[in-house]
């Protein structure tokens, strides 16, 4: 069962009908003012436990989807945002994924395939509905992180996956980065490893009594491993960037205090408290960039103001 | 055939230029030696105007470019395992093998990537990894011969990506050199590079985008606790029913596959490892973590098989009874050749619960066009392998194959599935691609390749469907594995 995108297209509408703006629960990114907005159709419309599928519109509140596929079982590796919450279609168009991507993947990946209405008004289909598929281009990959500029998307066809039977956090006051090597190597897929160069947190999923046995094997190791509710807040930690996580060490020693980043280990995503600039895009990639966009947004009529190529967004 | 370019005889100023640019040992245009490039493993032939080998990005972009000045299509090559004749040459296109590029640049044990060539082939990077406790998740059944690169251009599977992904998750970035003989990286060892995640759009783009030269794969920690499972049943419907049962159950086995009857029968005669040749169907089913989430999983999805109906479930008790399970799954298409000798070979994906039916549509088309089929598959992601086996000798029965896999095509698609898993569209699907997509999906496929490609001389003429295709049968190779 899919979602019926005929009056999200019409409200898109085609070249003539002048610059338009999505817009979810506007907690990513702010829409401009002066621009006209449409949102997406919410909803979740066919939930399949043993497809490991779900179709929702982009307009869904991701809370309302963790719920819905949490009653089954599952879950869809899908971030909220800072305050919580967000849209299936924002956290696509942003592409960020949350704290868990060591062990649970990109976000990127979840994504089957999307229905989106395009710049002249068209429904178009990319990906497809099953878990597996080779069948053409890989379009979703493109739509992942482009900011609603190749199209807006209406509907979606998400991956989920079984709930770990547990995810439990753990903590270590005094730590080295070597002992974070131990731990990026020593533990079985850790779902999540972060440090802000004194203190590390870690989590496990799966079984208890693995990771009771993870934790056994690490305490010759590493000393006082402790058991905490969680990972530590990150809301005051509002910036991120992307690195190799080669970089880590340096960067974390190099900081004079360790509470201005916390960084994901074995990622290679900084979270910082002021903002950091990005390194521009090396021409030759640029240039595929505006070539696309010339392709996907020709007259830049979708989500006017964003800027792929610097990341800037107005 | 679609209209980017025109291909043209090759030239011996374009020939003699090749051999300025590289070894001129490693430029062959002899007939002896391109007729073995004339094709992949597919049943697809084409003709190669020029094989190069180049052992260096410089070397690649110097061929690129000079095919950029002369207009013509140029096309890479691993191994040449592919089947959809994804590197077949057309009409004498230029054939760009990266078989020499094969090293291992670096490892980072820690961070868990690697830096590579692209002719490494994907059983060799796990070797070489193997002392960090580490392999390269994605495992085609190629995977002895086919190269990293290969797998990159179709986005390879394998049966031990139900858990862990297709190549695509298990790819950070690739070097590229375009079609005008720049170099681009696309993606990186940082998670999140900024703009559009390129790195993505070129893996699975079959050659038509550009090649990479250098591919930085992201590596997955070894299992501690492994457990094979083959539970057999009575009935095709019972097998695909536990299927379902035991994803929707929350579980996801490191690999789900299924053998039907005639292929139980065929692999027994062939490596005798005691398989249950009068079952209907039987699941090879292996669950891989640490140990208690294994013993745990492997009871549960024996319980699940008993319920449906499983007559016995045998559980390999060493890594040697493991490995014989294994290869009979793996030898499965050397042993057809004790049936007929010839295959065609096809590759669709279905939702899981539709298993049983599309399954039963296909026993009835091969009945219908008075052909043998034989089922061995990726039952846990609904990939289907229905295997045509033939003797082409006989008069009429290549428009019976060509009918009856056009039909399993269909009625897969209409089953709510894809044309393809993990072979890819090449030349062999590629007018079949409006069944599955409308116009304006398509025009977006063509918007995308023309982005990366708008020189339109990167292996042109694949993918995206055009009027005409071609095919003909091949003969069986002693283990050719699928």
């Amino acid at each position: 069962m899919g979602v019926d995108l005929t009056s999200f297209a019409e409200s898109v509408g085609d070249q003539t009908a002048g610059s338009v703006w999505i817009v979810g629960q506007q907690t990513r990114i702010a829409a401009p003012t002066g621009v006209r907005q449409v949102q997406a159709p919410s909803g979740v419309y066919d939930l399949q436990p043993d497809e490991m599928t779900v179709v929702c519109g982009a307009g869904t509140p991701i809370n309302e989807l963790q719920e819905a596929l949490g009653a089954v079982g599952q879950y869809v590796n899908l971030p909220l945002n800072s305050s919580y919450s967000g849209t299936v279609g924002g956290a696509l168009a942003q592409g960020h994924g949350d704290i868990y991507r060591l062990g649970r993947g990109a976000l990127r990946d979840s994504l089957l395939q999307v229905r989106f209405v395009n710049h002249d008004g068209h429904v178009v289909m990319a990906g497809g509905p099953t878990v597996k598929n080779v069948s053409g281009f890989d379009l979703c990959r493109l739509f992942v992180g482009s900011f609603g500029q190749l199209g807006f998307i209406g509907e979606t066809i998400l991956r989920t996956r079984p709930l770990p039977k547990s995810s439990r956090w753990f903590y270590i006051e005094q730590t080295s980065m070597s002992s974070i090597d131990a731990i990026l190597q020593r533990v079985y897929r850790p779902a999540s490893v972060l440090t802000n160069g004194q203190s590390v947190w870690f989590c496990i999923e799966g079984h208890p009594l693995d990771c009771d046995d993870t934790i056994k094997q690490l305490t010759p190791i590493l000393a006082n491993i402790l058991e905490v509710s969680g990972p530590p807040d990150l809301r005051s930690f509002p910036y991120r960037r992307s690195v190799s996580p080669v970089q880590l060490s340096k960067l974390l020693s190099s900081e004079t205090e360790d509470s201005h980043l916390i960084v994901e280990a074995g990622v290679g995503i900084i979270h910082s408290k002021a903002p950091t600039q990005s390194p521009d895009i090396e021409p030759p990639v640029a240039l595929i960039h505006q070539r696309i966009l010339h392709e996907f947004n020709p007259t830049g009529r979708l989500n006017p103001g964003i800027n792929l190529i610097s990341g800037m967004t107005q | 055939m679609t209209s980017d370019v025109s291909v043209q005889p090759i030239s011996q100023r374009l020939v003699n230029q090749l051999r300025q640019a590289l070894d001129p040992r490693r430029v062959h245009t002899e007939a002896a030696d391109i007729d073995l490039y004339k094709s992949d493993a597919s049943n697809i032939k084409g003709r190669a105007g020029v094989v190069c080998f180049p052992v260096t990005t410089h070397e690649v972009q110097a061929i690129v470019r000079i095919c950029a000045e002369f207009n013509q299509p140029f096309v890479a090559r691993g191994s040449g395992t592919g089947l959809a004749g994804g590197a077949t040459p057309i009409d004498g296109s230029v054939v760009i093998s990266t078989a020499k590029m094969n090293r291992l640049i670096s490892v980072d044990p820690v961070n868990r990537f690697a830096w590579i060539e692209p002719g490494m082939l994907n059983l060799d990077l796990t070797r070489e990894v193997s002392q960090h406790d580490l392999h390269f998740a994605p495992d085609p059944s190629s995977q002895q011969s086919c190269t990293i690169g290969g797998n990159v251009a179709n986005n390879s599977g394998g049966p031990h990506c139900l858990a862990d992904g297709v190549t695509s998750s298990h790819i950070l970035a690739c070097e590229v050199v375009l079609s005008d003989g720049s170099l681009v990286m696309l993606g990186g060892e940082e998670p999140e590079p900024h703009g559009l995640d390129l790195r993505g759009a070129f893996i699975g783009s079959e050659g038509m985008f550009g090649i990479t030269t250098k591919i930085c794969v992201r590596l997955t920690q070894n299992y501690t606790a492994v457990k094979t499972m083959l539970m057999d049943f009575t009935t095709v419907q019972s097998g695909a029913e536990t299927v379902s049962a035991i994803i929707a159950a929350g579980m996801v086995p490191a690999a789900l596959e299924m053998m039907d009857q005639l292929c139980l029968e065929a692999v027994e005669a062939y490596i005798h490892a005691g398989l249950p040749t009068d079952a209907a169907a039987a699941l090879l089913v292996e669950v891989s973590g640490l140990p208690h989430a294994v013993n745990e999983e492997s009871q549960r999805i024996t319980e699940i098989g008993r319920s449906h109906g499983a007559r016995t479930i045998r559980v390999a008790q060493d890594e040697a009874e493991r490995a014989l399970l294994w290869k009979g799954r793996k030898t499965a298409f050397g042993a057809i050749a004790r049936i007929k000798p010839n295959y065609y070979l096809h590759d669709t994906v279905v939702p899981r619960r539709k298993l049983n039916e599309v399954l039963q549509e296909v026993y009835r088309i091969a009945r219908e066009h008075d052909l043998l089929v034989l089922n061995v598959f990726h039952a846990g992601d609904g990939n289907l392998h229905p295997l045509l086996v033939f003797d082409k000798r006989e008069p009429g029965v290549m428009e019976r194959v060509h009918s009856a896999g056009q039909e399993i095509i269909r009625v897969s698609v209409e089953a709510g599935g894809v044309l393809s898993g993990e072979h890819g569209i090449g030349l062999e699907k590629r007018d079949f691609m409006p069944m599955m997509f409308g116009p304006h999906d398509l025009q977006a496929q063509a918007s995308m390749r023309s982005a990366f490609d708008p020189l339109g001389i990167a292996n042109p003429f694949k993918v995206l469907p055009s009027p005409s295709r071609c095919g003909d049968a091949h003969d069986i190779g002693e283990g050719m594995w699928v």
